[in-house]
């Protein structure tokens, strides 16, 4: 085990707690955003998309690395997209005047 | 500063944007600005990108790289931004899909990358992981869209043994995962992809249609982890922060939804629920009488209440008569009628998926209300109108036996009277039938949902 390993190993235990920790308060209302959004977020993958198709000898790789990089593409733009199209919907009452409290009406 | 520390500033900014994000989407309110946040920090970590160096030279094939971003924008976005409401779950499955596909593989291309510098043996552990878990993701998410998009039946799909097969198909990719450890066979790696695929594949066929939705949850989170697994690989933070907070978020995620079915998670994945659809679901309803009505009968019914809570399910999507509705709710309220609509916290295809549907036809939030609260307004209701559900307020959820037994409910029932939309007596997406239909308090409304509502408003305004 090397001290880079340690340190993503750190990384990685400290991010699970961030991650369950920020969601465990969100309304129901939003699960279906969340699960889009969160879907988009894994789309980074596209970044190592890039450096494997960046770094590629053969031509095995180019073409593994060339499809990466348009799934994830998909991925990234579409999750996105998506949600954001969802949240657009989100409106309270009176469009006009936005309300000024997160108090739902009475 | 050193251009690579530059860079990894800027990937710090991105993972943090990630983590703001998902945070936002705790409120309706700052839910939209979150995720464009996220847009932006992705952006700038992928521009980032084209300047990082790998093996110690620039990045190779930019023109390609720049040809795949702009195939997949150009697919994703009419994609993304057309396909109906309905057939979100559809398409969430779908980006989640190609996601895991990209992670397994880069994962894959970085071990062929890498080979013949003998790689230790934590960094093919972490290369056949990503593998494993993306082309699972992959071929789960696959089957998952064929379910819901209905190319194949939603029905669980099960066979003698299928526990037993799904277990040995498990067993025999562990045993290639510590062959490759041992040989680096680039070979037995093509047979771990296949084998994860029939996996994946193996793993979703026994979920049944309602069920589909935590699952798509579930290989969400998956992919998460594929991603981190990547980034472990590739030695990149970003990666492994953003797989992590997706995989952990995603798994809590999924426990939050099998809950909100009154059901376990590990019933969801290995109970192929709704496969026993009972012979007598037909059988029962034959010689017992219904309580029919014309719109006319129940448009008067609704101007003289006083409080009318609207239980709306998939079938009112289906049939697209979310605007209708929101119009009659309009009317009534119009009239000095208070109006709820009762949000089942599983109501559609998806957990939430309602309320995206009705956010849709411009029903303000305030007027949503969740199941418990649900529940206390119908006690001194008038009338509960239920459109296009049916598992959700069949009160079998509370006899033991049932396939839906611990569900909890909307009691549509309390109210003083029911009015049922329905297109016809078939039992809903679990396939059992529903008591509240021979209710004397029920009134059933036979035919579509959209031109029914459309001659309640009518008939409402009129009178």
């Amino acid at each position: 085990m090397t001290n880079v390993l340690l340190q993503y190993a750190t990384v990685l235990v400290l991010s699970a707690f961030v991650g369950t920790e920020i969601i465990s308060k969100v309304p129901s209302i939003l699960h279906t955003p969340l699960m889009s959004g969160s879907n988009a977020i894994h789309g980074v993958i596209l970044v190592g998309a890039m450096l494997i198709l960046g770094a590629a000898n053969t031509n095995l790789e180019e073409v593994l690395g060339f499809l990466a990089c348009i799934l994830a593409t998909l991925n990234v733009v579409g999750g996105f997209v998506v949600t954001d199209r969802m949240l657009e919907m989100f409106k309270g009452r009176k469009p006009k005047a936005p309300a000024k409290s997160d108090e739902v009406a009475p | 500063m050193s251009r690579e520390t530059l860079i990894d500033l800027i990937y710090l900014f991105s993972a943090t944007t990630f983590v703001l994000a998902l945070k936002g989407l705790g409120s309706p309110k700052h839910a939209r600005r979150g995720n464009m946040l996220a847009a932006f920090g992705m952006l700038v970590a992928v521009v980032a990108t084209f300047f990082k160096f790998v093996d110690g030279h620039a990045l190779h094939h930019v023109g390609l790289i720049l040809l795949a971003m702009f195939i997949g924008t150009v697919v994703a976005v009419p994609v993304a931004r057309f396909v109906k409401m309905t057939a979100m779950p559809q398409l969430v499955a779908i980006f989640n899909g190609v996601g895991g596909g990209a992670a397994s593989l880069v994962s894959i291309t970085e071990f062929i990358h890498i080979k013949s510098t003998h790689p230790a043996t934590y960094v093919v552990l972490e290369v056949l992981l990503g593998v494993l878990i993306g082309t699972v993701s992959f071929a789960g998410s696959a089957i998952a869209f064929a379910k819901l998009q209905e190319l194949m039946t939603g029905r669980p799909v099960t066979y003698p043994g299928q526990q037993i097969i799904n277990a040995l198909i498990g067993v025999v990719a562990l045993a290639l995962i510590v062959t490759i450890l041992v040989s680096g066979s680039t070979v037995l790696l093509w047979t771990l992809l296949g084998v994860a695929f029939i996996l994946g594949v193996a793993f979703v066929l026994p979920i049944g249609g309602a069920d589909v939705p935590v699952l798509i949850s579930l290989l969400n989170a998956f992919t998460g982890l594929a991603v981190a697994a990547s980034g472990f690989t590739l030695g990149s933070n970003l990666l492994i922060v953003a797989g992590i907070l997706v995989g952990a978020s995603g798994i809590l995620l999924t426990r939050l939804m099998s809950k909100a079915m009154g059901r376990s998670l590990s019933n969801v994945l290995f109970s192929a629920f709704g496969s026993n659809i009972t012979a007598s679901a037909g059988g029962g309803v034959e010689g017992r009488t219904v309580r029919s009505g014309t719109p006319e009968d129940v448009g008067v019914l609704l101007s003289y209440a006083s409080k009318v809570v609207i239980i709306p399910g998939y079938g009112l999507a289906v049939a697209q008569g979310q605007h209708v509705l929101r119009e009659l709710a309009e009317v009534l309220e119009a009239k000095g009628i208070k109006v709820f609509y009762a949000i089942h916290p599983v109501a559609g295809r998806m957990p939430g998926h309602m309320n995206v549907l009705l956010a849709e036809a411009n029903v303000p939030y305030e007027d949503l209300i969740e199941m418990d609260e649900a529940n206390s307004e119908l006690q001194t209701a008038d009338v509960a109108l239920v459109v296009g559900a049916n598992d959700t307020v069949n009160p079998a959820a509370a006899e033991p036996g049932s396939p839906i037994y611990g569900m909890p409910i909307i009691h549509a029932d309390l109210a003083e009277n029911v009015v049922f939309m329905k297109r016809s007596m078939r039992p809903g997406f679990a396939g059992i039938d529903n008591e509240l239909l021979y209710n004397p308090k029920t009134i059933l409304v036979f035919g579509d949902a959209k031109d029914t509502l459309t001659k309640l408003v009518a008939v409402v305004k009129a009178s």
